[in-house]
C-alpha cells in the first residue's frame, strides 16, 4: 500500500522540463501489445492499494498500480467480482494497465468491458496536473467522459493514478458446455444463442470446439444448460483457456481494420489537450513525454496506426523511420516477435 | 455574426441555406421559429436567428460547412425533450434540427444491432426490433418522443438502466459531422475498437463536439418474463435501506424505483395503480429473465422486503398488473403537475447508501424554503429526481425553487455524488459545475472541446462554464453562505437573468 503520486508528478515535471518522452510501466504484462516505446520508463506499479471498497454500493476504488489479483481476492471475500473478467497475466496485470489497454475477458459481450465498468479516474496529465473525472456513483453525465476516454488510450493522455469501478456480485452458479463444431457453424450458433434470453456469460470457439458458458441463478442456469447438448467442462480448465485466448485475441483485436476515425487534427489536438506543453511533436521526430504507455506507445490513435502498419507491412524497422512513418511503429515484425514471446511464455506455464 | 449584424448578411445566409436545403425548411419568421425557442425546460427561452431542417446527411454536412465559413454558431436539436436547456437557441445561432433524419436504416437480428438516423424516436427502435425478439435497452420516460441522437448527446438513462446500462453502454458506433462539416466515425460495429474511445467522448457531449448523423445501437434479447414487486414502507429511511440490501444481496433488478408520500398520492390519484396512499415510501422492483430466474429472485426480494420492515408487499401476477404498477410510476411527473402549478425536476446522483439521509436533509431544506418536494427516482442507481413544487405566478417563488434546486445538487456532491445523472448540464447546471470540478479540471474539459471545435461554434456556452463564470458562481455561493437562515436575497446569476428576461 503506497501512494507515490507526488513522485509521479515530480517525474513528469522533470520530463517536461527536459522535453523527454516517458514510457509508463506498471506490471509490464502487456508488452506484446503495441510497439516498443522509446521513452524512459516511468514506473507506477508501486502506486498501489485499494483506496475504498463498499460492497453494498458495488463500488471499488484502487490506485492504478494495484494488481488485479489483489482486487479480485478482496472482492471474492464479499462474493463479488469484476464483471469484465480481465486477463491477469500470471498476476502481473494492474488495474491501471487493464484500463489503459481496455482489456476484458470472455464475459465482455454480456456484462461489458472495463470501459463500461469505469466510474471515475484520477489522472496526472503531461502537464503534471492531477485531475479527477467521474466519481464513485453509478451515473454521472457532468462534463465530457474523460474517464472512459482512457480505455484503450494506452496512456496517451497521462498517467492514470486511480480508478473507481462498478463491481458485481459473483454469479451464484456457472456451467460451461463444450461440443465439437466447425468455426463457421459455431459463429452462427453463438450469435443465435446470444439473441435468446438465456443467462449466457461466454461463448468461444477454439480448436474445433464451441464453448458456451451460462451464469446466474442456479435454477435458470441449469434449465438453460439442460436444454443444450454438450459436455460439462471443469471450471479450472475454463479459466486457463480464457487467459490463453485473451493473449491471442489481444493481438487479433488490434489487427482489426478500421474504416475511418476522427480527423487527424482532432486527434492531435485532443492529445495535446492533455499534454499541451510536453506533447508537441518535434519536427520529423518523436512525441516527447507521455506519448507512450504501459506496454507500447500511443502516438497515433489505433486507426491510423493500424492503417499505417498495413502500409508498412513487412518493414523490419520498429519505429526507426522518420516522421509519420516512425509512428507506424507496430510492424509485422513486432507482432511476430510478440507472438513468439507469447508462445514461449505459454509453454513455460 | 451577431443579433446586431446587418440584415443583409442574414438575408444572404438564408439565400445560401435555401440553395442547400429546400426553402420551406429554412425558417426565418418568428412565429414558425417559436416551437424551437426552448426544450422541455421552458424557463429558458430564446429565439434563434434561423432554424434549418436538413433531410440528409449531405445536407447536414453542407449546412455545417456554410455556417463554419460564415462563423455562425450551430445548435443541434433532436426532439427538444431535454431537461437542462441543452438545445436552447441563441439569437446569433442557427438551430439545426435533426428531426427529418428519422429512418431506421437497418436491423441485423443475427448481430443484434440497429443502424438508425439521429431523429428516430427511442421507442421506435424497440418497436422495430420487437419482431426479432429484441429491444433497445435504455428507456428514458420520454421515450415516445425523444430522439436517439438526443439520447447519445445526453447519455440518457431510464428505468431499466440498472440492469441494461446507459446509452454509453448500448451504442456501438456513431457517424459525426464536426464543426467544419467533416465526417468522422466514433466506435465500430464490434464491441471494442482500437484507438481512442471517441464513442465515449461523443456520448454525453451535449452537442458540443459534433452533430451525430448515424448511430449503431446494440439490441438485447427480450427477457422471457418479468414481474414487479411493490413494497410499501412507513419511512423513506427504511425504503432507502431496502434498496441497498437488494443490491448488496447480489440481485440485479431490471429496475428499482422509489417514490415518496407526495409522489405516491399524486400518482395514485392520476393513474389508479393500486398504490397504498398511506405509505411514506414505495419501492417498485422489477425482476426479469428466464421463468426460473424470475421466480427465484422474486421470492428472495419479497422475503427481504418483509424482513426489512415493509408494511405491505405485492408481486404482479400477470402482465396487466405489471403494466398497472408501472403506470403510476411512469406518469408520476404529469401527476405531480396536477398537485402543483409548476415543478422543477432535479437530477443529482448519490451513493445508494446515503438515500435516506439525503432525502431527510432535502425535507429539512424544503421546510426552510417554504416549498414542497416530491421524490420519484431511480433508487437502484442512486439517481434522485426531487421535484420542487412551486408557483411561477407568485413573485420570487421560481427564484426560490431555483436556488433550492442548486443547493440539492451541491448536497449530492457533498455526499460523494454528482450534479447530474442523466439530464445533462446544458445551461441549467452550469452554476453547479464548480462544485464538482476544480478550475484545472474545467480547463481540461475546455481543451477537449477545443480539440474538436477550436472556434467554439458548436452549441456554445453550454455544458462547461468558463472560468470567469465559475468565479462569479463561487462569489454568489459565498454570499449565500453568509446568510445561512434561509433563501438569500442574492440576485440570480447573470446567465439566468438574461435568459429569463428574454422569456417574458
Ligand atoms: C484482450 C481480449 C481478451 C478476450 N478474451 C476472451 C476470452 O477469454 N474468451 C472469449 O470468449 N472472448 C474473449 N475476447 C472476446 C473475443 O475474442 C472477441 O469478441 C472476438 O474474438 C473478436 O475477435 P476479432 O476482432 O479478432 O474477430 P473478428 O474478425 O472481428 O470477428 C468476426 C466475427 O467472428 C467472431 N469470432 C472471432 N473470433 C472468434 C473466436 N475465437 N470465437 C468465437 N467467435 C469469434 C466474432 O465475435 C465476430 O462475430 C477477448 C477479447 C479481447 C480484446
Ligand atoms: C417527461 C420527460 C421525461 C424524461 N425522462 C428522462 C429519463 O427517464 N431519462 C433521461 O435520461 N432523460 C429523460 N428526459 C430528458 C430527455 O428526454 C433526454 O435528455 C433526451 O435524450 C433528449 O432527447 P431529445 O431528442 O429531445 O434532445 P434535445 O432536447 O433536442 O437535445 C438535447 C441535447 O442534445 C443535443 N443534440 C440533439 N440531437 C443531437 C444530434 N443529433 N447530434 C448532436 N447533438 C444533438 C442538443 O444540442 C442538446 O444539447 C425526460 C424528459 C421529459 C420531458
Amino acid at each position: 500500500m503506497a501512494d507515490i503520486c507526488d513522485q509521479i508528478i515530480e517525474s513528469i515535471e522533470a520530463a517536461r522540463r527536459n522535453r523527454e518522452p516517458l514510457s509508463i510501466v506498471a506490471g509490464a504484462s502487456k508488452r506484446f501489445l503495441g510497439r516498443t516505446s522509446n521513452g524512459s520508463p516511468l514506473e507506477v506499479a508501486a502506486h498501489e492499494g485499494i483506496v475504498s471498497y463498499e460492497p453494498g454500493e458495488l463500488v471499488l476504488a484502487a490506485r492504478a498500480g494495484t494488481r488485479l489479483t489483489e482486487i479480485e481476492a478482496t472482492l471474492a471475500e464479499r462474493g463479488q467480482a469484476l464483471q469484465f473478467e480481465p486477463p491477469s497475466f500470471d498476476g502481473a496485470a494492474t488495474i491501471g494497465g487493464t484500463l489503459a489497454c481496455n482489456m476484458s475477458g470472455p464475459a465482455r459481450p454480456w456484462s461489458g468491458s472495463v470501459r463500461d465498468a469505469v466510474l471515475g479516474i484520477e489522472l496526472v496529465t503531461g502537464r503534471a496536473e492531477r485531475l479527477r473525472f467521474g466519481g464513485r456513483v453509478m451515473k454521472n453525465v457532468a462534463g465530457f467522459d474523460v474517464s472512459r476516454l482512457q480505455a484503450g488510450a494506452l496512456g496517451a493522455f497521462g498517467v492514470i493514478t486511480e480508478v473507481s469501478l462498478k463491481v458485481l456480485p459473483r454469479p451464484r452458479h456457472t456451467v460451461t458446455l463444450v461440443r465439437a463444431l466447425d468455426a463457421a457453424d459455431a459463429i452462427v450458433h453463438m450469435n443465435k444463442l446470444a439473441g435468446t434470453a438465456k443467462p449466457m456469460s461466454g461463448a468461444c470457439w477454439h480448436d474445433g470446439s464451441l464453448y458456451v458458458r451460462f451464469s446466474g441463478a442456479e435454477s435458470a442456469v441449469e434449465a438453460a444448460a439442460g436444454q443444450r447438448g454438450g459436455e460439462r467442462l471443469d471450471p479450472a480448465a475454463t479459466s486457463r483457456r480464457s487467459e490463453a485466448h485473451a493473449r491471442d485475441t489481444a493481438n487479433g483485436a488490434t489487427r482489426r481494420r478500421i474504416r475511418s476515425a476522427a480527423k487527424r487534427s482532432t486527434r492531435r489536438r485532443l492529445r495535446s489537450a492533455a499534454n499541451r506543453q510536453t506533447m508537441q511533436p518535434r519536427s520529423g521526430g518523436t512525441w516527447p513525454s507521455i506519448g507512450s504507455s504501459i506496454s507500447g506507445p500511443a502516438h497515433r490513435s489505433g486507426a491510423s496506426r493500424f492503417r499505417r502498419r498495413r502500409r508498412y507491412r513487412g518493414s523490419t524497422a520498429n519505429g526507426s523511420s522518420t516522421g509519420a512513418a516512425h509512428s507506424a511503429g507496430f510492424t509485422a515484425t513486432s507482432t511476430r516477435t510478440n507472438s513468439n514471446a507469447w508462445r514461449n511464455r505459454r509453454a513455460a506455464t | 455574426m451577431s443579433s446586431t449584424a446587418p440584415e443583409a448578411a442574414k438575408a444572404e445566409l438564408v439565400r445560401r441555406l435555401r440553395d442547400l436545403v429546400a426553402p420551406e425548411f429554412v425558417i426565418e419568421d418568428a412565429e414558425t421559429k417559436r416551437p424551437y425557442e426552448c426544450d422541455a425546460l421552458p424557463i429558458y427561452r430564446e429565439l434563434p436567428m434561423l432554424v434549418v431542417l436538413p433531410e440528409s446527411v449531405e445536407q447536414v454536412q453542407s449546412v455545417m460547412r456554410l455556417c463554419h465559413d460564415e462563423g455562425v454558431p450551430v445548435i443541434a436539436r433532436g426532439a427538444g425533450t431535454g431537461l437542462s436547456a441543452g438545445a436552447l437557441p441563441s439569437p446569433a445561432a442557427v438551430v439545426l434540427s435533426l428531426a427529418r433524419l428519422d429512418r431506421i436504416l437497418e436491423i441485423d437480428p443475427l448481430a443484434r444491432t440497429a443502424r438508425v438516423q439521429p431523429g428516430v424516436r427511442n421507442l421506435a427502435i424497440s418497436e422495430a426490433a420487437a419482431r426479432y425478439g429484441l429491444f433497445y435497452g435504455p428507456d428514458p420516460s420520454s421515450q415516445i418522443a425523444c430522439s436517439i441522437g438526443g439520447n447519445v448527446a445526453e447519455n440518457s438513462g431510464g428505468v431499466h438502466c440498472l440492469k441494461y446500462g446507459l446509452t454509453v453502454h448500448n451504442v456501438l458506433r456513431a457517424e459525426v459531422i464536426d464543426v467544419s462539416g467533416e465526417r468522422f466515425v466514433a466506435g465500430s460495429e464490434g464491441l471494442d475498437a482500437a484507438g481512442f474511445d471517441l464513442m465515449a467522448l461523443v456520448t454525453g457531449s451535449e452537442g458540443l463536439l459534433g452533430v451525430v448523423t448515424e448511430i449503431t445501437v446494440r439490441l438485447l434479447p427480450t427477457p422471457e418474463t418479468a414481474q414487479v414487486i411493490m413494497a410499501a414502507f412507513d419511512s423513506v429511511s427504511l425504503a432507502g435501506d431496502a434498496v441497498g440490501a437488494v443490491i448488496a444481496a447480489g440481485i440485479v433488478p431490471a429496475g428499482l424505483e422509489m417514490m415518496d408520500g407526495h409522489a405516491i398520492r399524486a400518482a395514485e390519484a392520476f393513474a389508479q395503480a393500486g398504490y397504498p396512499t398511506d405509505a411514506s415510501a414505495l419501492l417498485l422492483c422489477e425482476i426479469d429473465g428466464t421463468a426460473e430466474e424470475v421466480a427465484e429472485h422474486c421470492g428472495r426480494v419479497e422475503r427481504m422486503f418483509g424482513e426489512l420492515g415493509a408494511i405491505s408487499t405485492r408481486t404482479s401476477r400477470n402482465e396487466a398488473e405489471r403494466a398497472l404498477f408501472w403506470k403510476g410510476r411512469k406518469s408520476a411527473f404529469p401527476a405531480v403537475g396536477r398537485i402543483s402549478p409548476d415543478y422543477y425536476c432535479m437530477d443529482g446522483t448519490i451513493p445508494r447508501g446515503r438515500i435516506a439521509e439525503v432525502l431527510t436533509e432535502i425535507d429539512r431544506m424544503a421546510e426552510n424554503y417554504g416549498l414542497r418536494v416530491a421524490n420519484v427516482f431511480h433508487a437502484g442507481d442512486g439517481n434522485l429526481h426531487p421535484l420542487i413544487l412551486f408557483d411561477a405566478n407568485v413573485p420570487g417563488e421560481f427564484e426560490k425553487a431555483d436556488e433550492f434546486g442548486g443547493r440539492i445538487l451541491e448536497l449530492c456532491v457533498a455526499v460523494g455524488g454528482c450534479i447530474t445523472g442523466e439530464h445533462g448540464v446544458g445551461i441549467e447546471k452550469l452554476r453547479q459545475m464548480p462544485a464538482q470540478f476544480t478550475d484545472s479540471e474545467l480547463e481540461q474539459l475546455h481543451a477537449v472541446k477545443r480539440a474538436f471545435d477550436p472556434s467554439g461554434k458548436l452549441n456554445p456556452g453550454k455544458s462547461v462554464p468558463t472560468l470567469r463564470q465559475c468565479q462569479e458562481y463561487r462569489t454568489l455561493a459565498r454570499t449565500r453562505e453568509s446568510a445561512p437562515t434561509g433563501p438569500s436575497s442574492a440576485p440570480p446569476s447573470r446567465t439566468l437573468s438574461r435568459m429569463r428576461k428574454s422569456s417574458t
